[in-house]
């Protein structure tokens, strides 16, 4: 008897139980589809954070005071970090002031959550390229000029259709000249980078933050390889400064480090409710296929007596299990794909092609094993034991 | 018919059921030859080891003690492929309990044996319907176990164990279910077949079925009590002519 033949009745042994074939489908394209679902979901988010953080800079460190009011770090603190003898590995210096503030600009009022008073250098520690116009430069910042560099959203809220660069917008009762736009970026957490704005320190201190202490200090190391370096080059100076515990040092590959471990977990434990579901599948087909193993027990003791071989019932009952758990499988891969075109819980699964070979062969293999097993074993009873069986 | 050995041959056939004090001896000892060509009936009380002793026959169960020698080639021999090739070309079995495949149609059960024959599909079909037509169910063909009656699935059995025109024919009570005319419809099959130098062996609880065979054999408790050749009485006409 040919394959093809073995095939064709494979086929006929499906579509004579439609219902059964179908349940049996059913359950292993929900299996499938929710570990490569779920995995991917798991798999988004991971990457979406990983973005995020990587937007920030992985070699930059950014310093901060413990205490409030922010009397500790001051732009003398700031220029003493920038040290080439004691701290070698650092690339550049940026001291950063924010405050929130109102943009307007013929009318139209936009507020940033931070308006950010800074040097050049932050352009490029920050990762924070212009998109049009350009940066301000080091003598905007020392001749306290008033110019700014807004972010991609408030461009796109204050000049819709318009080229900001050359305008004129009031900030804090000041005029300052828009002299760039930032290019898009990535948003870290909630907030949204677009919604800044980027001015000259000097300017900022005079006009908005006053001359208080510093928000923040970046600092950016010679490269990724010297973070750790630098991060010690830099607490050593900061503990002779302000004494230990006076500051913190935070550093966004760490950041990274931590949120991507926390991903994996995430990933992990959506994989195992995933995989729960797949052997919830799995117990449905067996219960399936031992409810009918009876009924086909009999049928392998009729087909026997009428003079099949061993090896073409075991054929016929594979391929059918084996087509079962493929076809269902496949349609489990489609809807997976199908369904990760959408955002899930805000998040936009990206599929893991492993999660797909392990899905679609955890079920191929509960196919084969719960329609084989019992297949092989009456195939090698002797008819009359197949046909009794109960 | 003359022929040099016999096409079935079983020496002291022992069949035991079951272990402890449940054992049953379905058979006992049964030793009997039947020639190339021979019709025989068994008979016997229900529960004296009809079926059992079919099944052995059949290739379809395995005794317990003795030897079955089918064309002169002892079974126990036979490895798993040539008892499929034994059973698939030499032997057509009709069941006590007909035994079709269920939600299959009548024409693709009476195929089977066919294909498993290795036969082309066309003339698988043309076969099957033939054999079908045999048995009066041209017209039934594509209806499923379920839609038949007893009698109509009874029949597809049979046409199921015909359509390979195997040289040895065990059937165990074909006409357990049929009224007297489907009865004879039946029994004419087999009396055409056998006339055609085809082996019979045949079970049944009615006598006048029994009177038809040439022999008789008679089983009470697993063992032959009665073994005699006699003269078929009600054959089909043309079967009688040919012989
Ligand atoms: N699988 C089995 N397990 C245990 N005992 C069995 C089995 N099959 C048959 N028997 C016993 O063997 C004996 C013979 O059974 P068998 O089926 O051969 O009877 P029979 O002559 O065909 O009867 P009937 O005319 O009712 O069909 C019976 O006593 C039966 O109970
Ligand atoms: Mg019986």
């Amino acid at each position: 008897m040919s394959f093809a033949e073995i095939v064709r009745f494979a086929l006929r042994g499906i579509g004579a139980n439609k219902l059964r074939s179908a349940l049996t489908m059913l359950g292993i394209l929900i299996g499938v589809a929710a570990v490569i679902l779920l995995v991917a979901v798991g798999n988004g988010s991971a990457q979406a954070i990983t973005t995020r953080i990587e937007a920030l800079g992985t070699n930059t460190l950014t310093v901060m005071s413990t205490s409030r009011g922010s009397g500790g770090l001051t732009p003398r603190v700031a220029e003493a970090l920038d040290d080439p003898v004691l701290a070698p590995d650092v690339r550049s210096v940026s001291p950063v002031v924010s405050a929130p503030a109102t943009l307007t600009y013929e009318g139209a009022e936009h507020e940033v959550t931070s308006f950010v008073g800074t040097t050049p250098a932050w352009f490029t520690a920050s990762n924070s390229p212009v998109a049009t116009g350009s940066v301000f430069s080091a003598e905007d910042e020392s001749q306290a000029r008033r110019v700014v560099v807004i972010g991609k959203t408030v461009a796109e809220e204050m000049f819709p259709g318009t080229d900001p660069v050359g305008a004129q917008v009031t900030v804090g009762g000041a005029l300052f000249t828009v002299v760039g736009v930032l290019k898009e970026k990535s948003s870290a957490g909630f907030q949204d980078a677009g919604d800044t704005a980027v001015a000259p320190i000097s300017a900022v201190r005079q006009v908005l933050a006053g001359y208080g202490g510093l928000s923040s200090i970046l600092v950016e190391a010679a490269g990724s390889g010297r973070v750790d370096v630098a991060r010690s080059e830099v607490a050593t100076i900061l503990d002779e400064r302000l004494g230990a515990g006076a500051y913190r040092i935070q550093n966004a590959s760490q950041l990274l480090e931590t949120r991507t471990e926390t991903a994996g977990t995430f990933t992990a434990l959506l994989g195992a409710v995933a995989a729960i579901s797949l052997l919830v599948g799995g117990i449905g087909i067996t219960n399936i296929m031992l409810v009918t193993v009876t009924e086909r027990t009999r049928e392998i003791g009729i087909r026997k007596a009428l003079g099949a071989p061993r090896r073409v019932i075991l054929t016929q009952f594979l391929v059918e299990a084996t087509l079962l758990s493929v076809i269902g499988g496949g349609l489990g891969v489609a809807a997976a794909v199908i369904g990760s075109r959408f955002s899930i819980v805000g998040v936009r699964p990206v599929i893991v092609p492993s999660s797909v070979l392990l899905a679609l062969g955890v079920s191929v293999l509960i196919g084969l094993f719960f329609g084989g097993l019992p297949a092989a074993r009456a195939a090698r009873l002797r008819p009359i034991d197949a046909l009794r069986y109960e | 018919m003359s022929a040099t050995r016999p096409v079935l041959d079983v020496r002291s056939l022992t069949k035991v059921y079951g272990e402890g004090e449940t054992t049953v001896r379905a058979l006992d000892g049964v030793s009997f030859q039947v020639e190339r060509g021979e019709y025989l009936a068994i008979m016997g009380s229900s529960g004296s080891g009809k079926s059992t002793l079919m099944n052995i026959l059949g290739c379809l169960d395995a005794p317990t003690a003795g030897t079955y020698l089918l064309d002169g080639v002892d079974v126990s021999r036979l490895s798993d492929v040539q008892l499929a090739l034994a059973r698939n070309r030499l032997i057509g079995f009709v069941f006590q309990a007909y035994n079709l495949i269920p939600r299959t149609s009548a024409v693709a059960n009476v195929e089977l044996p066919l294909a498993y024959a290795g036969m082309r599909a066309t003339e698988r079909r043309r076969r099957a319907m033939f054999a079908l037509d045999l048995v009066g169910l041209a017209d039934r063909a594509e209806l499923q176990p379920n839609q038949l009656s007893g009698g109509q699935q009874q029949r597809v059995a049979v046409a199921r164990a015909l359509v390979t025109e195997p040289a040895l024919l065990l059937a165990d009570e074909p006409t357990g279910n049929l009224d007297s005319h489907a009865t004879e419809e039946v029994l004419s099959v087999l009396d055409d077949l056998n006339a055609a130098g085809r082996t019979i062996v045949l079970i049944s609880h009615e006598e006048e079925v029994g009177a038809r065979a040439d022999r008789l054999i008679k089983l009470f408790d697993g063992r032959i009590v009665a073994d005699s050749r006699q003269a078929p009485v009600g054959r089909h006409s043309a079967a009688g002519m040919v012989r």
